[in-house]
């Protein structure tokens, strides 16, 4: 190997392990700046709800809770949507129509956070609160998810406008993973007799299933994250509640709503401490979807995670 | 007529896979020497020990010696890449740079070795373009893209590009078997010239290819080196009867 | 075919008939909020777009302001994230996809992939924690180093991919000319697929525009012009979100005016994009 092949090959080296010490550096910094609060709250932290800066009492519940609530119900509006969108795309759609049809998907993920934020405020939830809510509080107002004052903003729009944003990542996502179904297994059930739908019941999504569960946890843990939109939606306040009506917060939209107003150490900690949480999770989350998906198939260009 | 190339119990490996065994031959100068056998029989990995393409497979080996006029390529002292540029290779499917136009795929060797005397590119540009039968088609339209050629066209492109960086042998492996049969006899014509100047040996699996175009023939089987000679003797007369069988087409 | 098998028979049509509205239903359903979102962006804003709207300063919320300083602010955050991000994203891309076919390139790749999909606000605060605490201040160049935090893994990763799809065969032909193997990656493999990487590049640079919440504490806001890369400078996103979140009707329209020319930004990013990307790696499902 001669020497420019072994100055070229360490010089990009080099760059290619600064990814590996990006992460080391944001988990070190996290956890330096954690430490105060971890030493003064321990694991207590991580139930106790009650959330007083004036008192100098920390404790997260109110935001895992609702950064858990908030991305199930997110997850439960848009997987079955999202699944919809990448089988028609991938094995209904004729061609002239695939392209602008996914294009106008992916633009759905092109569009910032904040944005979608500014949407949800304006239009999203008085939608809520004017039509949606009432009518679930009139036909389902038997479970206490139904329940109580009805503002637009809260659980229920934060898990809306999650679901919003999530999509495009699990359609894309899925796309890929069935297309990278070989077209022999789909012409094998299609030779059999099988009408369109049941050659790709058939043949395609099981053979699918597990790639398209990581896309479903990789939107899982975009979800997690999501800062912008939620706290703009979600009414910032940190309880938990029954109803999906309630006013409530997550661990992103606290850290977005507080830090820059935060005039002591401790709380900056707290605040620290509850990334630092959140970095664990969507960390966790996303290496296991990512095992799953990467058993099948490479996530396509431009997919934000 | 000297021998160009030397081969000495060459065997080579794919992990564990012995794909040639002890092979011996001497390739002449100045002639066309063709590798016939079925497919699998290690014709393609024989005519890449010879240029040390072999071994930028991961986890292959190579033992043995090859000689070219006397040397040791497998030396330790040689730099592979000086082999390289001494022993040229065309490869199977036509594979010009696409991004480059037709000018800068031949002048790609030189430039990328440092050459930046515009005058002399120029000239060797031409004369190479010459060489592969291509400068008369392509003269007025040297900036249009590689890719923009015919099947045949890509291929004489890609041996004025070897040709361009002065080597003394050409290998090439199976040249002829993605292009339909009028570029084909173009190309083939092109080998008999070429023959004048440069030692060129030619794998493919088209046993009649072997015999219109070669001065030389060897057959392999299996990784091994069944029978070597001049063309018309192997074709007519040959001393194996494996190479027989091979001939009249009872396996293959 | 006995009345049985006709009757199972037109059944199965009906549900596979049935299925096919009700993924394309989905289709609808998923496409509404895009369509509602650029609609009212784009109708709530057009009243207030002028020339003193884009080139303006802030002002208190009785008097229609502008934002100028917002754009300027964005700009120099990106540039400083691009100047950042961009060689160190290619270039563990160009490792990854010539060198990286081992397991130190895996673990790489899937560190990369992680870190991709960190949150962003997770990314501020170690922005914050590496660059503002020590700098003491809030900074243009702390918002700059978030933003190339997201940045690095997602460039790596579409560099990658881009020189992956280049044929081998180009690779050998150039090693097989006696060109060196360092060469060959850069001027064959890296030049060959340099609309692939062009293209995840802007994809990048889109991306990270639109980002608010790690600027939150990084480069903060201001209500003048930058002056510097060590202070706090005004982003679109952050004014968008301050702006959206007051009390004042008018600030409200000022973020939607200010939403819709970064939609617009975004947007044509990512149609150029797609348009050019069409041809070559269009899918065939």
């Amino acid at each position: 190997m001669g020497f420019g092949d072994l100055v070229f090959e360490s010089v990009a080296a080099g760059f290619a392990f600064c990814i590996i010490a990006l992460l080391i550096l944001i988990a070190y910094e996290l956890i330096a700046k954690s430490a105060l609060s971890i030493d003064k709250f321990g694991w207590i932290f991580l139930i106790s709800t009650t959330w007083d800066p004036v008192h100098e009492i920390f404790g997260a519940l109110p935001f895992i809770f609702g950064t858990v609530v908030s991305s199930i119900l997110a997850l439960i509006i848009a997987v079955p949507l999202s699944l919809g969108v990448a089988i028609f795309l991938s094995e209904m759609a004729p061609s002239s129509v695939r392209f602008p049809i996914s294009s106008l998907v992916e633009l759905l993920a092109a569009v910032p956070s904040v944005i979608y934020g500014l949407w949800g405020i304006f239009v999203m939830a008085p939608i809520l609160r004017i039509h949606v809510q009432p009518t679930l509080a009139k036909t389902l107002g038997f479970l206490p998810l139904f329940q109580g004052p009805m503002h637009g903003v809260g659980m229920l729009a934060g898990g809306v406008i999650l679901a919003v944003m999530i999509l495009p990542t699990i359609s894309s996502i899925s796309r890929e993973v069935l297309r990278a179904v070989p077209d022999v297994q789909r012409e094998a059930a299609l030779a059999l007799g099988a009408t369109r739908w049941e050659a790709v019941r058939i043949s395609v999504l099981s053979y699918a299933r597990s790639g398209i569960i990581g896309a479903v946890i990789l939107g899982l843990g975009r979800a997690l994250g999501e800062t912008m939109a939620v706290t703009m939606v979600i009414g910032n306040r940190p309880e938990i509640s029954a109803s999906l009506f309630a006013l409530a917060h997550t661990m992103a939209a606290v850290i977005a709503n507080e830090f820059a107003e935060a005039t002591y150490d401790l709380y900056l900690s707290a605040l620290t401490e509850i990334g630092f949480l959140l970095l664990l999770v969507t960390c966790f989350v996303l290496t296991i979807g990512r095992l799953l998906v990467w058993r099948i198939v490479r996530v396509p260009k431009g997919v934000t995670l | 007529m000297a021998d160009k190339i030397g081969i000495e119990n060459l065997n080579a490996w794919f992990r564990t896979n012995h794909v040639l065994t002890e092979i011996n031959m001497s390739i002449p100068e100045r002639n066309v020497t063709a590798v016939i056998g079925p497919s699998g029989c290690g014709k393609s990995t024989l005519i890449r020990c010879l240029n040390r393409m072999h071994e930028l497979v991961p986890e292959a080996r190579v033992s043995g010696r090859v000689l070219i006029d006397g040397v040791d390529i497998y030396g330790r002292d040689v730099d592979p890449v000086q082999v390289r540029r001494r022993v040229g290779m065309v490869f199977q499917k036509p594979n010009p740079f696409p991004t480059m136009s037709i000018y800068d795929n031949v002048a790609a060797g030189l430039k990328l070795n440092g050459e930046r005397k515009r005058s002399k590119i120029d000239e060797v540009v031409k004369k190479s373009l010459d060489m592969a039968a291509l400068w008369d088609e392509v003269k007025d339209d040297l900036g249009k893209s590689g890719a923009s050629l015919s099947g045949g066209q890509q291929q004489r492109l890609c041996i004025a590009r070897a040709l361009a960086v002065e080597p003394e042998v050409i290998l090439m492996d199976e040249p002829c078997s993605a292009l339909d049969p009028i570029a084909t006899a173009k190309i083939e014509s092109l080998i008999r010239t070429l023959r004048e100047n440069y030692t060129i040996i030619t794998v493919t699996h088209n046993m009649q290819q072997a015999a219109r175009v070669s001065d030389f023939t060897g057959f392999l089987y299996l990784g091994k080196l069944i029978e070597f000679g001049e063309t018309r003797q192997i074709f007519s007369n040959p001393r194996n009867e494996l190479t027989e069988r091979y001939l009249s087409g009872r396996f293959g | 075919m006995n009345k049985v098998d006709r009757d199972r028979s037109r059944r199965r049509l009906a549900v596979d008939r049935l299925m096919y509205f009700l993924c394309f239903l989905c289709v609808l359903i998923a496409v509404v909020p895009l369509l509602s979102v650029l609609y009212y962006v784009a109708a709530s804003s057009l009243a207030i777009i002028n020339f003193s709207f884009l080139t303006g300063l802030p002002r208190p919320p009785d008097e229609y302001g502008g934002i100028g300083n917002a754009m300027q602010g964005t700009f120099i955050v990106v540039a400083t994230a691009s100047l950042i991000g961009l060689p160190i994203g290619v270039f563990a891309g160009i490792y990854l996809a010539e060198y990286g076919n081992n397991r130190i390139g895996g673990s790489i790749r899937f560190v990369a992939d992680i870190l991709a999909g960190v949150p962003s606000i997770v990314v501020g605060l170690f922005a914050y924690s590496f660059i503002v605490l020590a700098m003491k201040r809030f900074s243009a160049l702390a918002g700059g180093v978030a933003l190339a935090a997201i940045m690095i893994p997602i460039v790596a990763r579409t560099t990658e991919e881009s020189v992956k799809l280049v044929p081998n065969t180009l690779r050998e032909a150039a090693l097989a000319l006696g060109i060196t193997k360092w060469r060959t990656a850069l001027y064959v493999a890296v030049s060959t697929a340099r609309s692939g990487i062009l293209t995840g590049i802007m994809l990048s640079i889109a991306r990270i525009s639109g980002e608010t919440a790690p600027l939150l504490f990084t480069a903060f806001g201001n209500r003048y012009w930058a002056v510097g890369i060590d202070q706090p400078v005004e982003t679109l996103p952050v004014r968008i979100f301050n702006y959206a979140i007051a009390p004042y009707d008018r600030w409200h329209a000022e973020a939607l005016g200010a939403a819709f020319l970064l939609i617009i930004l975004m947007l044509a990013i990512n149609l150029l994009v797609r348009f050019a990307v069409r041809g070559r790696y269009s899918p065939t499902r």
